[in-house]
């Protein structure tokens, strides 16, 4: 395909919140995604699963535009993400295009990536002030009522040193909340953390799939907090989808041989 | 040979050491304000998406580092004017004496940069920051923490540096104590003396160097 086969955007009638259209990711010769078609419907909670090494990262990755991609086209609101018009046809997109796309997706980190030398509630301010031009004041009451919401009122002044992963990752995820953002992208937020405090984490998020309509779409290893949630799951497997389905079908009775293999695997696991 | 030192010379060029000494410290003080903010220029100036930039600016940087102080201050105060610079002793030896640390403080700069976790750039960039405020409010402010003890050296460093001044005439402290030598026929008081001032002000330097890198580690709740 080359790039005129792209819309330059989504038509009206068929506009997910995000597609990928023939995405594909190579380092060197190591296809990580290959010829990738995935849509997510505007306030679906899509949930990734998947062996190490299967895509399913650097798809959260592309679309936050940490990677570049090789091929195909990634769409955001109907509008490319990755690429923008120019003169009719879709060429790659620059930096400022870039961001006024990126503005509508926030992301957050197994490795939390707090501001480690600001306090918990300047973390939260930070983005709204600096990049939407909020008054601190306006910031501030945000900033308050999304650490509220992720139980993290009475730390607002701790920096994050002072925290522990669970709670590092719940005022990250207040952070990422602070933008605003229409899609939400969680890359393996539990797996860095203790199994005590894990709870802590995947109860916030359960607490968004329930009170907003947020897109979202996450990476986990965590099957029963994926059955739990999810509209959906995306069982990757050499960088493109093996298997999806709703969950109450995936985990009880997948289609394909690999994805059997994988969850038999995954429950010896536990 | 007695060892004969004389406390009425000692007490009589003493003031004029002192002022002398102001002045050392003005030279260092100055050249390392130009330093601290050039030396921050060159480390940004290799991280910019143009490569030829980069090279200009390594190759500059291992141009200073590796040609003695004094060829630069020569230079900058007697080729300067033919090409049209004119520049005072002190102009042109603050500047040369800044410059010269300005290429040392770049690799402190570069490697307190280089210390800050990929992490915090790619959050940076999920929250859509610009590079000004990416690099302002936050990679900068935990790159300096790591690099003050290394800044810190280097103030003791150009303030022992300052006498290179003196071959230009500079009055600073080291030209100020050959003069009275030279005058009086008596060398031993006058760089004794040098010498003192020097370690008094080298040794607190140094306390407080650790002292802010201590506050700045608490402030910036490291």
């Amino acid at each position: 395909m080359s790039n005129t086969d792209y819309p330059l955007e989504l038509p009206e009638h068929d506009r997910p919140m995000v597609r990928f259209m023939n995405v594909s990711k190579s380092y060197g010769r190591l296809n990580v995604i290959s010829h990738l078609d995935f849509d997510v419907a505007e306030g679906e909670m899509v949930t990734i699963i998947g062996p190490s090494g299967s895509g399913k990262t650097t798809v959260l990755r592309a679309l936050m535009t940490l990677e570049t991609i090789n091929g195909g086209v990634i769409y955001v609101d109907g509008k490319p993400l990755t690429h923008m018009p120019r003169d009719g046809v879709l060429v790659p997109a620059d930096e400022r295009y870039q961001r006024k796309i990126r503005s509508s997706i926030g992301m957050c980190f197994q490795h939390f990536n707090l501001f480690p030398h600001m306090t918990a509630i300047q973390n939260c301010m930070e983005g709204p002030v600096q990049v939407l031009g909020l008054s601190r004041k306006e910031a501030l009451e945000r900033s308050e009522e999304l650490l509220k919401m992720v139980g993290m009122i009475d730390k607002r002044d701790q920096h994050p040193s002072r925290l522990s992963g669970g709670q590092q990752q719940r005022v990250a995820i207040a952070r990422a909340l602070a933008m605003r953002p229409k899609v939400m992208l969680f890359d393996e937020v539990t797996s860095a953390l203790d199994p005590e405090v894990i709870g802590e984490v995947t109860h916030v998020i359960r607490k968004l799939v329930a009170e907003h309509n947020l897109t979202m779409i996450m990476v986990t290893h965590q099957m029963g907090f994926a059955r739990d949630i999810s509209d959906r799951v995306c069982f990757f497997y050499g960088g493109s989808i093996e298997e999806q389905a709703p969950p109450q079908i995936l985990f009880t009775s997948p289609q394909r041989d690999r994805t059997k293999q994988f969850l038999s695997a995954v429950k010896e696991a536990v | 040979m007695t060892f004969n030192w004389r406390w009425d010379f000692t007490w009589e060029i003493l003031p004029q050491l002192l002022w002398a000494t102001l002045n050392t410290l003005i030279a260092a003080g100055v050249g390392y304000a130009i330093a601290l903010v050039g030396g921050l220029l060159l480390a940004l100036a290799q991280r910019t998406k143009w490569p030829a930039l980069t090279f200009v600016v390594r190759e500059l940087i291992e141009f200073i580092r590796s040609t003695p102080l004094v060829l630069q201050i020569f230079f900058v105060f007697y080729v300067g004017p033919q090409f049209g610079i004119f520049l005072s002793p002190w102009v042109s030896g603050i500047f040369a004496i800044g410059l010269h640390y300005s290429a040392y403080l770049s690799e402190v700069y570069r490697a307190g940069l280089n210390s800050v976790a990929p992490g915090q750039w790619e959050v940076c960039r999920a929250l859509n920051m610009s590079p000004r405020v990416t690099y302002v409010r936050i990679i900068i402010p935990q790159a300096l923490a790591p690099a003050v003890p290394g800044l810190g050296n280097y103030l003791v460093g150009i303030l022992k540096d300052t006498p290179m001044l003196s071959v230009i005439g500079v009055m600073e402290l080291m030209h100020t104590a050959n003069a009275l030598g030279s005058e009086n026929y008596r060398y031993l008081e006058p760089f004794t003396l040098v010498g003192l001032i020097f370690l008094l002000i080298s040794l607190p330097t140094a306390g407080l160097v650790r002292m802010f890198e201590r506050r700045l580690r608490l402030r910036l709740g490291l």
